[in-house]
């Protein structure tokens, strides 16, 4: 097997070379996943703590409701199905859709899917803490929106940043179904420039590292986003028990 | 947690495939008894899968014939045929490694694949073409000009259109479906205004589709690919044989008879005729039997 890692310098006919092409599409990939990522990380946020309310009203009840059915339609539809019904069903039906390009359509499916996920992670992370802690807040006069604001949510939030970088390096790859609405992303672009170049191996080894370094740069990120926000004595990075 | 060691491995494994596995096909198929044909999906009536582990076309049909008189050649009383489904990404490996010996899909027969595996003489040779909307008013190439042009991931036809987008200065927008029926979706509902791409495989979505009378193939032919079915490299006797029967049913015309089975009359699985006229340069490949490239053909 000869390697020819010269092909990424070739022409693609357009006046640009491969890698020109591979890093634009680099840059695609990164943007699909972090505005969903953005989306994912608001919706799952809002639902997960929704879905955790106390359910003593009715109208609490109905929000809850909506939460389950969000988290269940979102988690059990294949993605790559949502991704369709996003970009050739919705715009059938609704033709405002029709007008939108493929990017929003992919970054909308992308996110509200991986929101779902982030949703139970959200939920399990305050259900882990102790009931006494919801009911010290509400004895001292907290309302509901304070007792989550001030107490719940700053724990529960660091509880689950690993199974929240997990997400977001899943969404990294995840964001590979934009190639089939047409996102020149890097799954698109070996797809294209293996066959036009005829040179696979090494087309597919510089896109795969391209995501391995995009998913691990995000890991250590979120490393760090762990070790600066922890509280000393409550839960210790690294070692076994919480609060 | 003090000592942070981050290891970083990037093992490139440099695992020196050593592609030709067996070079000798015809002792291969002698001594294990079978061969293995290549065989595709969806490319359009070339060859296509009819489900149940069926597969179909001009390109398969013709493969069967040429592995009839390799049999005979070979003295076996019998000689069965397993299908192997291939992809474009993998047709070459395949063929590379032995896994298949004989390739019967919609190879373009090009001076880089030509590196790796060897092709038998041109069966048919597909021309570039333009699928628009018949009520779209597009009638040639420099009509594309701000449009969105809609092609399938991992076909080369959209190189072509690039090169001529440089050279005249037509400036469109290529949008890509994931194969060829997605790419033919994105052209029916409007988020592209023309699909090019092969023309047999543009004629076969255009049959298959709910109104056909809807679409129309327009414009110049962009360029013209020969199609050949694939073998490995430096085995000149199995290539010899295959290129033998092969101009045998170009000379009696039983080849000429394949076409108008598979092109123009109806065919399985929906009784639906593809409706694709044997071409001139198809023809002139029958009439001077060659395994020239793509790239002798654009020096004409």
């Amino acid at each position: 097997m000869n390697w020819d890692w010269q092909v990424f310098l070739q022409d693609t006919g357009g006046g640009q070379t491969y890698l020109d092409w591979m890093l634009s599409a680099w840059g695609w990939t990164l943007s699909v996943a972090f505005l969903a990522l953005l989306i994912a990380f608001a919706f799952g946020a809002l639902v997960g703590t929704i879905r955790t309310l106390p359910n003593d009203r009715l109208s609490a009840r109905l929000m809850i409701g909506f939460g389950h059915a969000w988290v269940e339609i979102f988690r059990n539809v294949p993605l790559l199905v949502q991704v369709f019904i996003w970009y050739h069903v919705i715009p059938a039906l609704v033709p405002a859709f029709k007008g939108l390009p493929g990017f929003v359509l992919v970054v909308a499916a992308l996110g509200l899917f991986t929101s779902a996920r982030i949703a139970e992670q959200v939920r399990a992370g305050i259900q882990s803490l102790p009931r006494g802690q919801r009911q010290a807040a509400m004895a001292i006069g907290m309302s509901t929106v304070q007792t989550y604001r001030l107490v719940i949510l700053p724990m529960a939030f660091r509880i689950i940043i690993p199974p929240l970088t997990s997400e977001s390096m899943n969404i990294i790859k995840n964001s590979s179904v934009a190639f089939a609405v047409s996102v020149a992303e890097l799954t698109l672009f070996a797809l294209q420039a293996q066959e036009e170049t005829s040179r696979g191996i090494e087309v597919y080894l510089a896109v795969t590292s391209l995501y391995m370094v995009s998913a691990f740069a995000v890991n250590r990120l979120m490393a760090m986003v762990e070790r600066r926000v922890r509280v000393p004595g409550l839960i210790v990075a690294g070692q076994s028990g919480g609060h | 947690m003090k000592k942070r060691i981050v290891a970083l491995m990037l093992g490139a494994a440099a695992v020196g495939l050593s592609a030709t596995a067996q070079a000798d096909t015809l002792a291969k198929i002698k001594s294990s008894g079978s061969v293995t044909m290549g065989v595709r999906e969806s490319s359009g009536a070339l060859s296509y899968t009819l489900g149940d582990g069926k597969f179909a076309g001009f390109h398969v049909e013709i493969c069967e014939r040429v592995l009839a008189d390799v049999q005979k050649q070979l003295g076996l009383a019998k000689l069965p045929i397993k299908y192997q489904p291939v992809t474009s990404q993998n047709r070459i490996p395949l063929v590379q490694n032995g896994t298949v010996d004989i390739e019967c899909g919609s190879t373009t027969n090009n001076a880089t694949r030509q590196k790796d595996v060897s092709f038998a003489v041109t069966t048919y040779v597909e021309e570039v073409r333009i699928a628009a909307k018949a009520n779209s008013g597009i009638t040639s190439i420099n009509q594309l000009n701000g449009k969105k042009v809609a092609t399938t991931t991992g076909t080369t036809s959209v190189q072509h259109l690039r090169k001529h987008e440089r050279a005249t200065g037509v400036n469109f927008e290529e949008v890509f479906g994931k194969d060829h029926a997605d790419s033919f979706l994105l052209l029916e509902s409007g988020r592209a205004d023309a699909f090019v791409m092969d023309g047999s495989i543009l004629a076969g979505n255009i049959a298959n589709a709910k109104n056909p009378n809807d679409f129309r193939i327009v414009g110049e032919v962009l360029s013209v690919e020969p199609i050949a079915i694939m073998m490995r490299k430096d085995d000149p006797a199995f290539k010899k044989a295959v290129d033998e029967s092969i101009i045998k049913m170009m000379k009696d015309g039983s080849l000429a008879k394949l076409w108008n089975k598979w092109f123009e009359s109806p065919i399985p699985p929906r009784n639906v005729k593809v409706g694709l006229a044997l071409s001139d340069s198809t023809k002139a490949a029958w009439a001077n039997p060659n395994d020239r490239p793509m790239e002798d053909y654009a020096k004409k």
